[in-house]
């Protein structure tokens, strides 16, 4: 009846994971049911759970993100504490899992951190900035969010049901195959990233349809924001790469569970095509995150130097170049495999070459501050921080793409080092600073700058703490994912890197401030102009928060930075009125929602081998789709009055506001 | 004006033709700059549905990659000549094919509003479709009897794989036209339910397209 799911499931016997465990179910659970208590169901389920507004979306994918940061970020304290305490004896953590907290920490940070915040901050952004109203397909876009928590949930379930995978973030065959890994741990992984997996691929599909089909009047490709250019380039990156993570994870899927021989070391399986399959995806991977990044810092550099972007043009062929060239490198990341010398020559040039449009990014930055008003808020310490740190990540690069090198270096924590200089102090740096610089406009107000500061600081110094020690001991022959170690020069540096840990959490514990004294003095920290940045783009054209429809009238676009340029031209005068119109806009839809509950008792069936809750599973899903598809009204109208309503206080409040802020000038 | 342009327009989007009165009455048109004119619901849709259909392919060219490089792999188990049957395979393309044409027929059908040219057509394409999958299921079923299953050799397993995942999208497609079929019957030629009919014709077409894939590399390569 529960296939492999008996009490044996349940850790008793490992107390780590187990308080764990439980003290996640009563965070649920409890705030489940204080939510159910306070009544605050109906409004979560109009205005969220259903939602197909892509602001109310790209919200959630935020908030997703910030969760699961937590968690990984927990994971990533014990590897430091661990390796901290493990010289010459156990430590606290025994191998078995502390090899599940190595995998569920990259596995979470990659899928259900990097991703979600990335694609979320592209929701509430995108669409803005092209001057529109929504997404192609908005109901398909909630279906994409809510299949990503569904992965999200059920790597958090192995916390208190199983375990989780043991193989490194990716599960490299053979130890991820049946014969090696037995338990449901690899299961666990591949359910949970291939659904969130369809959920990404379908965002692919419909930002590109959205930024290639839909945009304002006059919104050419070379009026575009960088932002959107960088979305529009990751997104397609997406596209051409995330079937091949489907197939290949399929691939071993049917390896596990029916016997198949792609990986394995008989009947002729290859182990190493998996490695070329997965790098295949993985490697665009990396790009897919760390471009819309890019875009976060184009957008912020121009706007805090007051300055257009130097190099617009260069920009965007550096974006596209760099996701061209994304799919010529994957096999750096196993030149070890013996693959010859001609053949890793070529990788290892391509690897270099991809280094230059990324070189023509950061100078294009550093000449868009040069001569400018530089003006120092908490998203340009981001940037200016990414762009110190990410050249040190890029030459340790540049570095490990010399094949002889590499052969040094090759699962040395010099390359753990290396890869986390370049997501954190590329990724994510870009992430927060493009937090900080959207909040007001999807909440309406700004984030406290002096906990944003801090936040910054301690992230800034507490990653040079935690990851120039990994660089030095990598150098002295530390591979990476040691359970314990019994070399003494490694110490000092290991319990700097736990330092360096512990600094990077005053970091967290500072953003969480943030948010919380930010929510409660929102009063005084409101943007009523719409426009807290003097910034360039459409989406401070339009009020913080926006509107449902976003834009009462679609603006006319004249030239790039075309709200910059009218706020600043010389012959400004008010505004004319116009002539206002009905709008139309999708219903809400639970189908992403009943989709991810169907999703999600499919995977956990797949997962215990619970047949028939499969089946119940895919044919609910379907009969969610065909549901929908009978919906006879999918669109309601908002009255050409009430837009006119909506607008008028909008247009007075932000008049008033600039009038204040022009005395007080 | 067909039934297609009907379903025009985004949301509110582009019923701005107003904006020449917000603007100011602008004498020059309105989208001259760099051809960028916001496009009609139906060719949204049809564009993101084949961007799909792009991403389908990708995830197809990893399994004929996979196969490629598996095809020699027999484990001293039977290879693509001793099992492959070329008559069968020249049945299943044709029917494939035809099916094809019959599903155009359809669509005419749906957008002129003909009954019988789209139920007929659906129809043809069920039976066609149906009729493929009944002789690869066939071939399938041979082949395991003969020990010839999937967990033989990894080349068997890279030849379940994609000529089953084919087989799997074509199951799927049938599940779709039986829906399509449904949804016309009961709500009759509306502007959303042609984009998805549409949408419906692009996928079968893919479908084809892969098969001629298939047919080249797996059987003609194989059995030569």
């Amino acid at each position: 009846m529960l296939g492999r799911l008996t009490w044996d499931a349940i850790p008793f016997d490992q107390p780590i994971p187990l308080a764990a465990g439980a003290f996640v179910v009563l965070v649920l659970v409890g705030g489940i049911a204080f939510i159910t208590f306070m009544g605050w169901v109906p409004y979560l389920w109009r205005e969220w759970i259903t939602s197909v507004d892509h602001k109310r979306i790209g919200v959630m994918y935020v908030t997703l993100a910030s969760v699961m940061l937590l968690r990984g970020f927990t994971d990533a304290i014990m590897m430091r504490s661990q390796q901290a305490l493990a010289f010459q004896s156990q430590g606290y953590l025994p191998p078995e899992h502390y090899n599940q907290i190595f995998s569920a920490h990259g596995t979470i940070m990659i899928f259900f951190v990097a991703m979600p915040f990335v694609i979320g901050l592209m929701n509430i952004v995108v669409p803005l900035q092209l001057g529109v109203r929504d997404v192609a397909f908005p109901t398909l876009n909630s279906v994409s969010f809510w299949l990503t928590a569904t992965g999200a949930l059920l790597v958090n379930l192995s916390l208190v049901l199983g375990e989780f995978s043991r193989t490194g973030w990716l599960p490299f065959p053979p130890l991820s195959e049946l014969t090696y890994s037995p338990d449901v741990g690899v299961d666990y992984y591949l359910w949970g990233v291939q659904i969130s997996g369809v959920g990404t691929l379908m965002t692919g599909v419909n930002f590109v349809t959205t930024i290639l089909k839909i945009h304002a009047p006059g919104m050419t490709y070379m009026r575009m924001p960088i932002f959107t250019w960088t979305a529009l380039a990751t997104n397609l990156v997406i596209i051409a790469a995330f079937p091949v993570l489907t197939a290949t994870l399929a691939m071993l899927t049917l390896d596990r569970y029916l016997g198949f021989h792609f990986f394995t070391n008989e009947a002729g399986g290859n182990v190493m095509m998996f490695m070329n399959l997965i790098w295949i995806w993985g490697h665009p991977e990396v790009y897919i995150l760390v471009l819309p990044a890019f875009g976060v810092f184009s957008e912020v550099v121009s706007t805090f130097s007051r300055k257009p972007l130097f190099g617009y043009r260069s920009m965007v062929m550096a974006t596209m170049a760099i996701g061209i060239i994304s799919y010529t490198v994957w096999l750096h990341h196993f030149f070890t495999m013996g693959a010859g010398p001609n053949v890793n020559a070529v990788f290892g040039i391509a690897s270099m070459i991809i280094a230059v449009p990324t070189g023509v990014k950061i100078f294009n930055w550093m000449f868009t501050m040069y001569g400018g008003r530089v003006h120092y808020a908490s998203p340009m310490l981001w940037s200016v921080g990414f762009m110190v740190t990410f050249v040190i990540g890029g030459l340790t690069g540049v570095l490990v793409a010399v094949v002889p090198a590499d052969f040094m270096l090759h699962n040395s924590l010099f390359q753990v080092a290396h890869f986390h200089n370049v997501i954190i102090g590329g990724v994510l740096f870009g992430m927060f600073a493009g937090y900080t610089f959207w909040f007001p406009k999807a909440f309406g107000f700004r984030l406290h700058e002096g906990w944003g500061k801090a936040a910054f600081w301690c992230w800034f110094i507490g990653f040079y703490l935690a990851f120039v020690p990994l660089y030095v001991v990598g150098l002295m022959g530390m591979t990476r994912r040691m359970q314990h170690y019994d070399v003494p020069e490694w110490r000092p540096w290991l319990l700097v890197a736990a330092l360096g840990a512990v600094v990077v959490l005053a970091g967290i514990l500072c953003q969480i401030a943030q948010l919380v004294v930010s929510i409660r003095h929102r009063e005084e920290l409101r943007d009523l102009t719409g426009d807290p940045w003097m910034g360039r783009s459409l989406e401070w054209s339009t009020s913080s928060p926006p509107p449902a429809f976003n834009f009462a009238v679609l603006p006319h676009v004249e030239s790039r930075d075309d709200y910059w340029r009218r706020e600043h031209s010389p012959d400004r005068g008010p505004e004319p009125e116009p002539q206002y119109q009905a709008i139309e806009l999708p219903r809400n839809s639970a189908t992403g929602f009943v989709c991810a509950f169907f999703a999600t008792f499919g995977g956990f069936g797949m997962i215990w081998q619970i047949w028939w809750l499969v089946i119940v599973a895919l044919v609910g899903a379907f009969v969610t789709f065909v549901v929908f598809a009978w919906r006879d009204r999918t669109e309601y109208e908002i009255p050409a009055e009430e837009v006119a309503r909506i607008d008028r206080a909008n247009r007075l409040a932000r008049a008033q506001a600039r009038a204040e802020l022009q005395a007080a000038e | 004006m067909t039934a297609f342009e009907a379903g025009a327009g985004y949301g509110g989007q582009n019923r701005d033709g107003g904006a020449d009165v917000i603007f100011g009455g602008r004498s020059e048109p309105l989208y001259a700059h760099g051809d960028r004119s916001p496009a009609s619901k139906r060719i949204i849709v049809g564009y993101g549905f084949w961007i799909f259909l792009l991403s389908d392919i990708v995830m197809f060219s990893a399994f004929f990659a996979t196969y490629a490089v598996l095809v020699r792999e027999t484990a001293g188990g039977p290879g693509g000549k001793d099992l492959f049957n070329l008559t069968n395979v020249a049945i299943e393309t044709a029917f494939l094919l035809l099916s094809s044409f019959t599903c155009g027929i359809a669509t005419i059908g749906a957008r002129a509003r003909q009954a019988l040219m789209y139920y007929g057509g659906m129809a043809l394409t069920f039976v066609f479709g149906a009729g493929f999958l009944f002789i690869e299921i066939h071939e399938f079923v041979g082949m395991v009897a003969q020990g010839a299953g999937p967990t033989r050799s990894a080349f068997l397993s890279a030849f379940f794989t994609l000529v089953g995942c084919h087989g799997v999208h074509v199951t799927l497609g049938l599940l779709w036209l039986l829906t399509m079929v449904a949804q016309v019957f009961a709500k009759g030629y509306r502007a959303d339910i042609l984009r998805r009919v549409l949408c419906f014709g692009l996928f079968w077409h893919t479908l084809d397209i892969i098969w001629v894939a298939i047919f080249t590399v797996v059987y003609l390569m194989g059995a030569g």
